[in-house]
């Protein structure tokens, strides 16, 4: 049973975005300073820090997790994905960045990390959903300056867009 | 906004878990998902010098159907419940309230005992567990009990809970011919509700569950009533939970939403068991 100490820093290790990193910790280290300050991946970004804004939303093996309100210590081993991770290529956009884009949803851009990330596991987990069921998830972020529906216009051709392109790949 | 310094102890079985409470005593706290008590955490309302992380803990995992109840284990996630097969046969009232618990990033990896264990007075499952007469299986070192939830909670945030102990699984009746509703209202979806109301009807009578006013989920049992002689009933709980003003809604608003909140979860529970 390891059991870290406050007064000490500690090795962690996770794979962030498929790449294996790691760094040191306090125990109360929060999972959104670790990867901003420590890892240098500052794609993640911090609102709230008591998990109502949804800003530092991150993918954490599969489930969508508030960085903000979740330890370094306790991603140990974990596959973690965040906004720096979605791009095809460094000069390309996915397809759900490339929807953002288009239907200008964003302006300053600080809730759009987190609101890529729930979007992007969300459309994984439903590839075709209702305009309710995307508003529905999206109600776990704040933005204050798009008014979400460019946002929710955005997710759904997005959404169309994947299931063409995964329709395609299946029949090909 | 960030936690006060403590120890982390990711225990690998329940025994290491608990021989760490007893050994620390109220010094300790357990994190499971960690929704709740991670803010407490970052706010510095909670400032335990020892955490103690049940989440690699695999048999607390565990969620099994039991003869009449559900029962969950403290490591598992709102989500995997809420996605379960079966959830709205097996347990109607709690496939409805669950979509009101926070928010899809946040029932991800929030717990289903952690919500209980946190006790807020306008929480979905702490009503859903006094609604359904469920219990709480609390383990120390020493012991293990079976706590009913209206012994379970004690007041705004505070429970039986001895600080040796860990809420190891809550059981949820799954009684059966029953017709269930639950409503809430909050400004936004997935805020905390002002009032929510869980309701459950059978051919007995009709069983109100209502969060949010009293600083515990309060639940009531009235005869098949309805007109006006259900409004009076309503008035009468409505008085009864001794509702308080706060930043959020006036005691008199509180008041009201329960009459009207009360009835029509009352009256969608009637329909769904005709």
């Amino acid at each position: 049973m390891p059991r870290l100490s406050a007064a000490a820093r500690h090795t962690v290790r996770f794979t962030l975005n498929g790449r294996p990193v790691s760094g040191q910790a306090a125990p109360r280290t929060l999972l959104s300073d670790f990867l901003r300050h420590e890892i240098g991946a500052t794609g993640t970004h911090v609102g709230c820090e008591h998990g109502v804004c949804g800003a530092c939303t991150v993918d954490v093996d599969g489930m969508l997790t508030r960085a903000c309100m979740t330890l370094a210590v306790q991603v140990e081993g974990c596959a973690i994905r965040t906004v720096e991770g979605l791009a095809p290529a460094s000069d390309r956009l996915s397809v759900l960045q490339a929807a953002f884009r288009r239907h200008h949803a964003l302006q300053c851009g600080f809730c759009t990390a987190g609101i890529l990330m729930s979007l992007d596991v969300f459309l994984k987990a439903e590839p075709d959903p209702s305009e309710e069921a995307v508003r529905d998830l999206l109600s776990g972020h704040l933005c204050r300056c798009t008014g979400y529906t460019p946002m929710v216009r955005a997710a759904l051709e997005a959404a169309a867009e994947l299931r063409d392109v995964q329709g395609k790949t299946a029949h090909a | 906004m960030k936690p006060a310094a403590f120890d982390y102890v990711r225990a690998e079985s329940v025994e290491e878990a608990l021989a760490v409470l007893k050994q620390e005593g109220s010094d300790a706290r357990i994190l499971a998902g960690g929704m709740s008590f991670m803010a407490m955490l970052n706010m510095r309302l909670a400032r335990p010098k020892v955490l103690v992380d049940i989440m690699r803990v695999a048999p607390l995992a565990r969620m099994e159907e039991e003869t009449g109840a559900l029962r969950i284990g403290a490591g598992v996630r709102q989500a995997r419940l809420l996605a379960s097969d079966g959830l709205t046969h097996a347990a109607p009232l709690i496939a409805k309230a669950l979509p009101f618990t926070g928010h899809a990033q946040t029932r991800s990896r929030g717990t289903v005992c952690g919500s209980i264990a946190h006790a807020d007075p306008s929480a979905e499952l702490p009503l859903c567990l006094v609604t359904l007469k469920g219990h709480v299986h609390l383990r120390s070192a020493k012991t293990a009990r079976k706590v009913a939830a209206d012994d379970f909670f004690t007041g705004m945030m505070a429970t039986a809970k001895a600080d040796d102990e860990m809420i190891e699984a809550v059981s949820f009746p799954t009684p059966r011919g029953e017709g269930a509703a639950f409503r809430e209202i909050a400004r936004r979806h997935g805020d905390f509700a002002i009032v929510a109301c869980a309701a459950l009807v059978s051919d007995k009578g009709i069983r109100l569950g209502v969060g949010g006013v009293a600083d515990i989920p309060v639940a009531r049992d009235f005869p098949l009533l309805d007109g006006s002689a259900l409004d009076d009933a309503l008035n009468a709980l409505a008085w009864e939970l001794d509702a308080r003003d706060d930043v959020h809604a006036t005691a008199r608003y509180r008041r009201e939403l329960v009459r009207r909140i009360g009835r029509t979860t009352i009256e969608e529970a009637k329909r769904c068991r005709a």
